[in-house]
């Protein structure tokens, strides 16, 4: 009896093992057809512009053995955690087996450790899949959220994260010294801080009133251009352009708003994506007024309240008599941009609780039930709109303002697909989703820049920068299969009877527009 | 007179190129209802794969006559280029089936910026230039102000177009798989219910759509000479255009949008700007999108509560 259980099992593991090798056979076959030739082969002009080819097999076969292997491991393991030792121990051999190849100072001792440490993670892997039985409950995230500690940290998260951030230019000042901080504050705080803007304000848009935009990054090329012309033309601080590139941007968006009213779904992303286009298009050819692709530079810099930041007499560190460096202009920077995204959250905040914020949301869920009850759709859809068109002429007047330098190509589809895939990311409609997804987004494309350590393994050719929008996409396809609702998987109605209480994303609408 | 002959043939061969392109937009919407928005992308892979596969075919194997050269690319292109459209409905759309409305449209995003920067790290950065093709012309006019020519290539161009519609036009009327393919566009849960496989149907129309993109791939490196890794998303937004104007979901309508769109690139660029001729083609998108959302041959979409 127990040695025919036994003996089935035996034919179950090994079934399973043929079948694992069998798929993981076709992956590498697939994976070979796929590499040849646009991997085994490159093309590079030479000085007489004549392509010459290099064969790269070496690129192929690993490819192919990465592929294949990865498929057998995940066929073969059935926990998460232990995918997840095997992939990491599969990424360990690969750096092994690439340093080995390509470096010139990888030892023997550090090659055969690394590739050990990977062994043993899959090792690990495997082992990790036998002991541990498969579970079915709450994630991590969402057990730590219903403790006690987390929920404390939940109802007072908002003043806390604030808090932190407030500190966070100060610390880094005490922590780094000058030069040290100005790399965090710029890189990390600053421009995630910008996006972060930018996401609430297109959360406006898709997320409440549910209306699909591609094209965002037009109006915050609309700010940013307004911002830079009406300085440098008419001299106007930048106090008085702020409200003046929101207007016409908030503009902008009316004008596309008028047109796309009766559109729905994919043809309004393809219209709202084409006028984005346009708007690029006509900022790189427009010379006269524009500049053209060599853009708009010497754009007045920020000042505190008209005081410079300039190492000169009467400037801020002149003024406040210390030493003069470049990092009080930038933490002044952090605090605006902290400021304007804290003003377009709250705005989103109180706007959602007044009838036009509800009705925002009612066409989201359904748009024929909420014209039959009498709710005017044309002007629902242009305050969404408008004002979040506004939001990003803001954000776009700051960037103006923060870089001194504008032009198109900072203003390219690809920031619309990440402002939007930061929405997405974050969980349409949920505000700290969307900061989470930007500090996830950007900030992990920033520190992709810290990996310049990698050169010293792999040669000086290696540049880990030139990845950035490669994992970029691929973390956009990984994310919608894994967490296609976005980080934060509950939301808060803004209505509510006797008591408040958090429901699935499920169950909330996407809106067809 | 002359210049506007001249235009109408450059802008014929352009069309046909987009009309390529246009076919896979207009399949895979009519049968899962998404923009393919890597589409753009999948084509300019195609045409990476055609300029290595022409060095290597004539570097290494010492292939000499061009139009052998030619038909090998073409086919070696379509079989290479439709094995990667299938691995990115696999691995990309299939698993998202049944999701909510927005995801396939970001996942699809994602692969194109995915293999847009793909292509920038492993070619490199730089245009890729292909010594000239097929660079023989011939002279239609001559005395005017201007001499009409037509080039070899653009014979080539739709020569080839017209073959490859042909077979693609029987093989969806005539044959079980264009038959499965148009019961799953029309409901794909009853030709599910009838013993269709729907999953693989949907495989199959993805690989057709590459196949013809791989075509126009080809097609756009003879015509150019040159190719870089940023040449997906212009193209694929005009094709797209040419799909939309045809009216989506229609293929004659494809390829009568494709041949629109091309003409007015080219005349906009003779006639009034060629700055501005992309304004132009995503001015076509939005006027028709908001005017004639149901394009010149589609059927009208109708709401239902």
């Amino acid at each position: 009896m127990s040695a025919a259980v036994s003996e089935q099992k035996d034919d179950q593991a090994a079934g399973r093992m043929a079948k694992a090798l069998r798929e993981s056979a076709f992956a590498g076959l697939v994976t070979a057809g796929l590499s040849f030739p646009i991997l085994a082969l490159r093309a590079e002009p030479d000085i007489r512009n004549q392509l010459q080819l290099q064969p790269r097999w070496s690129w192929l076969v690993t490819a192919v053995l990465l592929v294949a292997s990865a498929r057998f491991l995940a066929l073969m393991l059935d926990t998460v955690r232990a995918r997840a030792l095997a992939a990491a121990g599969l990424l360990l051999c690969a750096f092994g087996f690439g340093s080995a190849w390509f470096s010139p100072l990888a030892t023997a001792s550090l090659i055969g450790g690394t590739i050990l440490a990977g062994l043993i993670c899959i090792g690990a892997g495997f082992f990790v899949d036998r002991s541990h039985i498969r579970k079915s409950g709450p994630g991590l995230l969402a057990r730590f959220a219903a403790s006690p500690a987390g929920q404390t940290l939940t109802s007072s998260g908002a003043w806390v994260g604030i808090g932190m951030l407030v500190a966070f230019p100060l610390v880094m000042l005490g922590w780094l010294g000058p030069a040290g901080s100005l790399k965090w504050i710029n890189n990390y705080g600053v421009q995630i801080l910008i996006f972060v803007m930018l996401g609430w304000g297109l959360n406006i848009v898709v997320g409440l009133a549910g209306l699909l935009d591609l094209g965002y990054v037009a109006f915050y090329a609309v700010g940013a251009y307004s911002y830079a012309l009406l300085a440098t033309t008419f001299g106007l601080s930048f106090w008085i352009c702020l409200p003046l590139a929101g207007i016409l941007a908030a503009f902008w968006g009316i004008m596309l708003g008028f047109p796309v009213l009766r559109l729905r779904g994919d043809y309004l992303a393809l219209v709202t994506l084409a006028f984005g286009e346009i708007i690029y298009l006509v900022l790189i050819n427009w010379v006269d007024l524009t500049n053209g692709e060599a853009g708009i530079s010497s754009i007045p810099r920020v000042t505190f309240f008209g005081v410079t930041f300039y190492d000169e007499k009467g400037g801020f560190s002149d003024l406040f008599g210390l030493p003069y460096s470049p990092i009080y202009r930038t933490i002044f920077l952090f605090y605006l941009i902290l400021f304007l995204a804290l003003l377009t959250n709250f705005a989103t905040l109180r706007l959602r609780r007044l009838p036009i914020g509800r009705a925002w949301e009612a066409l989201r869920e359904d748009e024929i039930a909420c014209r039959s009850l009498g709710i005017n759709t044309v002007n629902t859809k242009l305050t969404a709109f408008a004002l979040g068109a506004m939001f990003g002429g803001f954000a776009g007047s700051f960037f103006a303002v923060r870089q001194g330098f504008v032009s198109p190509n900072s203003f390219t589809f690809i920031e619309s697909a990440t402002i939007l895939s930061i929405v997405v990311l974050g969980g349409m409609g949920s505000q700290i989703g969307v900061a989470l997804a930007a500090v996830v987004m950007i900030g992990g494309t920033e520190l992709l820049r810290e990996l310049d350590f990698l050169k010293q393994l792999f040669g000086q050719g290696f540049d880990p920068t030139q990845y950035r929008m490669l994992i970029f996409g691929l973390a956009m396809v990984v994310m919608m299969i894994f967490r296609p609702r976005g980080f934060i998987s509950t939301r808060s109605p803004s209505i509510f009877l006797k008591e408040r209480k958090a429901v699935s994303s499920e169950f909330v609408g996407q809106g067809s527009g | 007179m002359e210049n506007f002959l001249q235009q109408l043939i450059n802008g014929v061969t352009l069309g046909s190129i987009y009309g390529l392109i246009a076919i896979g937009y207009t399949m895979v919407y009519g049968i899962i209802g998404m923009i393919n928005f890597a589409h753009g992308d999948v084509f300019m892979v195609s045409a990476f794969i055609a300029m290595l596969l022409f060095l290597a075919v004539t570097a290494f194997l010492g292939v000499s006559s061009l139009f052998l050269a030619f038909f090998i690319i073409l086919i070696a292109g379509m079989i290479l280029t439709s094995l990667w459209s299938w691995t990115i409905e696999r691995i990309a759309y299939r698993p998202l089936r049944g999701s909510f409305r927005l995801a396939p449209l970001i996942s699809a995003i994602g692969m194109s910026i995915f293999l847009a920067n793909f292509v920038q790290v492993v070619q490199g950065p730089r245009n890729k230039p292909l010594p000239p093709m097929f660079n023989q012309v011939i002279q239609l006019t001559s005395g005017g102000e201007f001499d009409v020519t037509l080039a070899y290539k653009q014979i080539v161009i739709v020569a080839v177009t017209v073959v490859l519609l042909a077979v693609f036009w029987f093989v969806v009327q005539k044959t079980p798989l264009g038959r499965a393919q148009r019961a799953c566009e029309q409901d794909r849960k009853m030709a599910a219910l009838l013993g269709i496989n729907v999953d693989r149907t949907i495989s199959i129309t993805f690989i057709i759509g590459a196949a013809l993109a791989s075509v126009a791939g080809v097609l756009y490196l003879v015509n150019y000479g040159v190719v870089s890794f940023s040449d997906g998303f212009i193209p694929g937004v005009k094709a797209f255009t040419a799909a939309v104007l045809g009216g989506i979901g229609s293929i004659p309508g494809a390829v009568l949008g494709g041949l629109l769109i091309g003409l007015v690139e080219v005349l906009w660029s003779a006639y009034v700007s060629s700055d501005y001729k992309n304004v132009a083609a995503f001015s076509i998108l939005i006027i028709a999108l908001i005017f004639m959302p149901s394009g010149l041959l589609g059927k009208p979409e109708i709401e239902k509560v």
